[in-house]
């Protein structure tokens, strides 16, 4: 029987470019008093300095599934060692998955998206993105990783913004933004960020899709009216003074996307056509995510996928206070926008 | 090729009155014998040691989680997450046979009846014949199993991408068997005909060894995490399937082109096999705690434990094919002579 996702071990996969400041994070987050045992996964294994019990060296062997999907790959040296860390469970609160800065992220989540047996114990929380406020900008322009960490991330830490200045700092922001609007972006010096922005963040938890990401309803709207002003974070007490004379930045190849419809959704459209959509585009879609409101379905209908592996859904009862509207968002590169727009608006029951 | 027809089953024997439960107080992940001597391998850290008597006691072997282990009736090698390799044998008496120098995890461990290990660190597969010097592969990936054919000393090594074929005392290069995909358990047919892998995806690959012509045996549900050769090799029993999933190897195509037996169904995936050594009767644990005795030609089934509890981890006869013990994820254990 599979364990309810509560009781499943939560994983948090820690990316970013070389020199980014993810050992220093990976530090901090077991250094502080939180009365909680993990379990830390990493590459370099017994060469950086990591004071931790229980610490697991990984070979990043990113193998491909023999499902006839191409871009369906997984870390097989994952799937080995989540069976052997099983063994020791009740030894240990959380995972972290430590990523070499090379890696990209997709394999890392898909395994906890196929393995069944990774799947019965734990569960994705979040990918957490460290980047660098001084180098990220060019990072992203030369380094095609650097900006597949950015794009898939849940939550990016921005990390030595004591080293740049204001108006560099604005340009980094807006170049993430630009990119991945949707993650949670919190400026640091040495990583000095609260434990719960980076940690238990439910970021896969279908239940939590939109509690944790308000950002995803203000993006929205920011796509909807066409305006190109970065969107002000209000919750987000790091972020005081932006949302002001921000440029707007429209990245070449790595884009989001975002859909929206009050009016309800054919079922029995919507769902071959985003099948087909993943199947066919699934290389260049990243991360996607959707509330749903169908036609005759008094429940709301969530997914999440990332490339070609999607799960959805029912999710609840939608309430008499709230608008039954539709809303999808797509990370990718180089999307199809208007054939996406197109498609979905054929979604649409008339 | 055998067929199994629910409709012929007579309402289900049971022996159930007959095991002796064995409270192991701890998860439990496999169980060897060493003479009549049950050897329950723990999670972590210790093996507990069943009497025929059901007298228990336990043995720490491991500083952590117990990854893999192998017994060849003389000793049970077992490797951890604490890098060591540990051998324990019928005296109760422990050895260190390898550390690693980084603590690197050993992921797994296979014996040869003349007395040599072998057992793999990340890629690295090594070998320690009985005699003679400590040789060591690196393959092209992660070593997912090892199993040592029945004849000679010669190692297959299951790896991403296929499996090799390699003569540690030999200065040929070693040979490799290529399958697309993440190959994990591997096993030799007793007449060394056939080399069969559990796949990563939910499927078993095989080579004829002798033209090397692959044998694909797929429809599992799940991943098969157990395989056992049935007496004299005639069938590879499986589990991964809501049934016993059995493939004929008596003629010199193996399964190619055969259905295989499908023995026992329960609404419950079967977790663990364990063919008897000298009769063609299988024993099967299922993911809801059941376990049953199967008879291979005509599928008729005993029940020595119920549907309740948690999942059967761990199944072994002795060697003499007298004494059967089991035992669940949570440290359930049973004991039943013959």
């Amino acid at each position: 029987m599979p364990e309810p996702s509560s009781q499943k071990i939560p994983v948090t996969v820690l990316t970013g470019y070389l020199g980014a400041g993810k050992t220093t994070l990976l530090n901090r987050i077991l250094s502080e008093n939180h009365g909680k045992k993990y379990a830390v996964i990493v590459n370099e294994f017994g060469e950086i300095g990591i004071d931790n019990d229980l610490i697991i060296g990984a070979d990043e062997e990113v193998f491909e599934m023999n499902n006839g999907c191409i871009c369906c790959t997984v870390r097989g040296d994952l799937v080995r060692i989540m069976d052997g860390l099983m063994k020791r469970k009740g030894k240990f609160d959380a995972i972290i998955v430590e990523t070499t800065g090379l890696a990209d992220p997709a394999p890392v989540a898909q395994t906890f998206f196929v393995d069944e047996d990774v799947q019965k114990n734990a569960r994705l929380d979040a990918v957490v993105t460290v980047a660098d406020a001084k180098w990220l900008s060019d990072r992203l322009k030369d380094a095609p990783e650097a900006k597949n960490q950015i794009a898939f991330a849940d939550v990016i830490v921005l990390n030595k913004t004591d080293l740049v200045s204001k108006p560099e700092l604005a340009e980094v922001e807006a170049r993430i933004r630009g990119i991945n609007p949707y993650a949670k972006l919190h400026r640091t010096e040495r990583c000095k960020v609260e434990l719960a922005d980076v940690l238990e963040r439910g970021a896969f938890d279908l239940d939590r899709i939109l509690d944790i990401e308000p950002d995803f309803l203000e993006a929205d709207e920011h796509d909807h009216d066409h305006d190109h002003d970065h969107h002000h974070h209000g919750h987000d007490h790091h972020h005081h003074d932006h949302g002001h004379g921000l440029k707007h930045y429209h990245d070449e190849d790595m884009q989001s996307l975002s859909l929206r419809t009050d009016k309800p959704l054919d079922p029995t459209k919507f769902m071959p056509w985003l099948q087909n959509l993943v199947a066919t585009e699934g290389q260049k879609i990243l991360r996607s995510k959707g509330i749903l409101a169908f036609a005759g379905d008094d429940d709301r209908y969530v997914f999440q996928g990332v490339h070609m592996m999607l799960e959805g859904d029912h999710q609840r009862q939608w309430r008499e206070d709230e608008p039954r509207e539709s809303r999808l968002v797509f990370i990718g590169r180089e999307l199809p926008e208007q054939a996406i727009r197109d498609g979905f608006e054929r979604c649409i029951v008339s | 090729m055998s067929e199994f027809d629910p409709g012929e089953v007579p309402s289900i024997a049971s022996m159930t009155d007959q095991v002796r439960p064995v409270p192991l107080g701890m998860a439990v992940t496999a169980v060897h014998f060493l003479g009549d001597t049950a050897h329950f391998i723990g999670a972590e850290e210790n093996v507990a040691v069943v009497s025929a008597e059901g007298e228990v006691s336990q043995t720490p072997v491991h500083g952590g989680a117990i990854l893999c282990s192998a017994c060849d009736g003389e000793r049970i090698v077992m490797g951890g997450d604490d890098g060591k390799l540990v051998a324990l044998n019928a005296k109760g008496e422990v050895s260190t046979l390898a550390t690693d120098p980084k603590r690197r995890w050993i992921d797994t461990v296979a014996l040869h009846p003349d007395g040599a290990v072998a057992w793999s660190v990340g890629k690295t597969a090594f070998v320690r014949p009985a005699k003679g010097e400590e040789k060591s592969f690196d393959a092209p990936s992660t070593v997912g199993g090892l199993a040592f054919a029945p004849k000679g000393l010669r190692l297959a090594i299951a790896h991403y991408g296929g499996a090799t074929l390699w003569f540690p005392n030999m200065a040929a290069k070693p040979e490799f068997l290529e399958w697309a995909g993440s190959h994990h358990a591997v096993t030799f047919s007793p007449d060394n005909k056939f080399l069969v892998t559990a796949m990563h995806e939910p499927a078993l690959h095989g080579w004829r060894l002798a033209d090397n012509r692959h044998m694909r045996m797929s429809g599992y549900p799940g991943r098969v995490r157990s395989m056992s050769w049935s007496a004299g090799g005639k069938g590879l029993a499986t589990s991964g399937a809501e049934t016993v999933i059995i493939w004929p190897f008596t003629s010199k195509d193996g399964p190619m082109g055969k259905q295989p037996g499908m023995l026992a169904p329960l609404q419950a995936r079967v977790a663990v096999v364990a063919c008897h050594p000298k009769d063609d009767i299988l024993a099967a644990g299922y993911g809801d705690g059941t376990v049953l005795m199967v008879r291979i030609e005509d599928g008729a089934e005993i029940l020595l434990r119920p549907n309740k509890g948690a999942a059967i981890s761990a199944l072994a006869w002795n060697a003499k094919g007298t004494l059967l013990a089991f035992a669940d994820e949570d440290g359930d254990g049973g004991l039943l002579a013959f």
